[in-house]
């Protein structure tokens, strides 16, 4: 029974089955914001309003040819979609969506889920360069470097609740505001906000700073040579990504989904679209900048940002306050 | 080829490039430090299709030069053909032709302003500007019947008069036009992450823009103050009054600068081209099929900068030489020179900011032997040779 049980986690909700029709809608959400603020109308034919667009997508590319380049790493080729995709499921596993506990959580998953959501950038990375292809190299070697970019700034302002609620537990962090009644900390932790937001729009490769896959530079980046089920697997886990990365924000920076089973899953559907949608408003209002531009803006502006946010945090800590 | 330079090539076929066209470009590093063009792969022979066409058969066949500024190339052919004929081309005539050109200005520049923004990944301002270009090409469609070659021109006048209710809706759209120009200026000098792309970047200085005989917005942001509508006028345009937009800062925020305001400037012109156009015939009605023998050029401002063609007449229907100089030639030497010393990720900006028309540009292909690929160039009369003998031996015809 126990197994079973675990393998519904695991697979139904909070894992595979839900995180995937989720954040489908969350990326049709996503799409039709974009859209609406480009004076385009967005998906509209499959389904109400176009929200199945995303499923049909992604079954388009499951049926497509799937061409594995003759001169890439075969092997590595193969498997690294399904790294990437696993990885972003389970960081999606951590959260703490199932009435304020994750159906895993222990002390210490904050950094755990970090470390995962960070896996689809390296596995991004080996696959622009197992694919052997130019743009797929240059596309590359751009993740990595914007990956030293943001990637700080964004432990750096996760940081932040950790500290306010004295725990390493994403499920602690979110229920600290119910359990000490202290919710104006939510509103002083605007600037780390802030930054882990524009970090997420970083690590998800989004105008501004889609700078890895920028298709009039070098094509879909380390996705050039992907096709078919793999790159299907690729967009499935993006998605994901989105979801789990903004649930994540949701959970530590808008406290959380706490209020019993259905307050808690209202609570998660509006934070993580409330998330999204300023994702989507950045993205809409933005130019692509330059690798060089995003390294000088997350050393200059962002790091700053996080640890003046930090120190607020530390020295209210210190006197007592918090 | 400096120490510690890699080659690394553009093109034929790259995300960047509308058409096909090659760049090999010398990069430090991330710095680029040199470029080459190789063009050619566009060449369609229009000019010796030309030979074998009457003048109003070319004028179609030009109009397909380039799907952007078709309108430029007839007007310039018309103009030259009308020349050598000695031709008083009727007033409505002419205003109607300048209500064209500066429509297709205006589409053609907001056109440009949103690929230059996709090519920095703005894509809002991409779908921005593309909605508003329907609203010109839905007047230019009503007014001529077609979306893009406008067909318009013909050979002492135009072919179609304009109504009134379509007159008031070209008002219209000026206005509605001039709001959203407004907000453009706005947008493409205030937008943080807009400007940080194209700000100091693709630098041009003005001496070397004139050594490269750079013409159009490109010359013009570059603060070379030229505009052949001013400096050589033809048609109407000695009657309107405009201002020739020019830019000090010589990079790519300039070009996006001069080409907003010249809009500006097209609505305005429309305005007052609506207000002055007299009553009266459209074009010439008896217009002679021969054309006496002579040469004449024709200097004309398209979108891109000054188109030049040249007719040759030798007293029969059909011309005995056409030539056509499409502005792109002049500008883009000069731009392949203003990449060096930005990044990588700005060639598809730098490259695009002169609004490159590849298809204008391919006048010739030259073709050399390569005894060390084996690659030889055959003669018409070794092809044809060739051709009769394969379908003698394989499809068993005789010719």
């Amino acid at each position: 029974m126990e197994t079973v049980k675990v393998m519904l986690y695991i697979l139904v909700f909070p894992g595979f089955l839900f995180q995937m029709i989720y954040s489908t809608y969350l990326e049709w959400v996503d799409r039709k914001l974009y859209a609406r603020m480009q004076n385009r109308r967005g998906p509209l034919y499959t389904g109400w309003s176009g929200v199945l667009q995303p499923v049909a997508d992604i079954v388009k590319l499951f049926a497509k040819e799937d061409v594995t380049p003759a001169a890439s790493d075969k092997f590595m080729f193969n498997i690294l979609p399904l790294v990437a995709l696993a990885s972003a499921c389970t960081a999606g596993l951590y959260l703490p969506v199932w009435h304020l506990t994750g159906f895993n959580s222990f002390q210490g998953d904050l950094v755990v889920v970090v470390y995962l959501l960070a896996m689809p950038s390296f596995v991004l990375f080996l696959a622009g360069w197992f694919s052997v292809s130019p743009f797929s190299l240059i596309g590359a070697t751009r993740v990595l470097t914007q990956l030293f970019a943001y990637e700080v700034p964004f432990f750096l302002a996760l940081l932040t609740p950790a500290v306010v609620a004295g725990s390493w537990k994403i499920a602690d962090i979110a229920k600290y505001p119910w359990a000490s009644g202290n919710w104006w900390v939510i509103p002083l932790q605007v600037l780390a906000f802030i930054v882990a937001v524009l970090a997420l729009q970083a690590k998800l490769e989004r105008v501004p700073f889609d700078i890895p896959e920028a298709e009039t530079e070098v094509v879909a980046g380390p996705l050039t040579e992907y096709s078919g089920k793999k790159l299907a697997v690729f967009r499935i886990q993006k998605d994901i990504s989105m979801y789990a990365g903004s649930a994540l924000i949701a959970a530590l920076f808008l406290g959380g989904f706490g209020g019993g089973l259905y307050l808690g899953a209202l609570q998660l559907v509006l934070k993580t679209l409330l998330v999204v949608a300023l994702l989507s408003v950045i993205r809409g209002a933005c130019a692509r900048i330059r690798i060089d531009q995003i390294v000088s803006f997350s050393w200059r502006y962002l790091a700053p940002m996080s640890i003046v946010q930090f120190l607020i945090v530390l020295l209210l800590k210190g006197g007592g306050v918090i | 080829m400096a120490e510690n330079t890699i080659k690394i090539p553009v093109g034929p076929q790259h995300p960047f490039l509308k058409e096909p066209c090659k760049f090999e470009f010398e990069i430090k590093g991330e710095e680029i430090c040199g470029a080459t063009i190789r063009m050619g792969y566009n060449h369609r022979g229009m000019e010796k299709a030309c030979e074998d066409r009457n003048y109003y058969q070319c004028l179609y066949l030009l109009e397909r030069i380039c799907g952007i500024c078709s309108h430029s190339h007839t007007t310039a052919f018309v103009q030259a053909v009308e020349n050598l004929l000695e031709l008083e081309v009727p007033k409505r005539g002419l205003y109607l032709r300048a209500l064209v050109c500066e429509l297709e200005r205006l589409h053609s520049h907001l056109l440009w302003l949103g690929v230059a923004a996709h090519e920095v990944g703005f894509d809002t301002l991409f779908m921005y500007t593309w909605r508003d270009r329907e609203l010109v090409m839905n007047i230019l469609e009503e007014i001529s019947g077609n979306r893009v070659n406008y067909a318009i021109n013909t050979v002492g006048g135009v072919r179609r008069d304009i109504t009134a209710d379509q007159r008031k809706k070209l008002l219209e759209i000026s206005t509605v036009l001039k709001e959203r120009l407004a907000y453009y200026a706005n947008i493409g000098t205030n937008e943080p992450s807009f400007i940080a792309r194209i700000q100091g970047v693709g630098k041009m200085s003005r001496e070397r823009a004139i050594e490269k005989c750079a013409v159009g917005p490109f010359a013009r942001a570059s603060n070379v103050d030229i505009d052949v509508r001013r400096d050589d006028p033809y048609g109407i345009y000695p009657e309107l009054e405009f201002k020739v937009i020019t830019s000090e800062s010589c990079d790519i925020l300039g070009r996006v600068v001069v080409r907003v305001l010249e809009m500006v400037e097209s609505c305005k012109m429309i305005e007052q081209i609506l207000q002055k156009m007299p009553e009266g015939e459209i074009a010439v009605q008896k217009v002679p099929r021969r054309v006496p023998a002579g040469t004449a050029v024709s200097r004309y401002e398209a979108p891109r900068g000054e188109d030049v063609h040249f007719v040759r007449s030798n007293g029969t229907d059909k011309p005995e030489r056409v030539k056509v100089r499409a502005p792109t030639l002049c500008n883009l030497e000069a731009a392949a020179e203003s990449v060096v010393g930005s990044y990588v990720a700005d060639i598809p900006i730098a490259i695009a900011s002169i609004d490159p028309c590849f298809s204008c540009t391919d006048r010739m292909t030259v073709l050399l032997n390569d005894n060390r690929r084996g690659v030889r160039v055959a003669t018409w009369e070794e092809l044809r040779r060739h051709g009769v003998d394969w379908y003698r031996q394989n499809k068993g015809i005789r010719f």
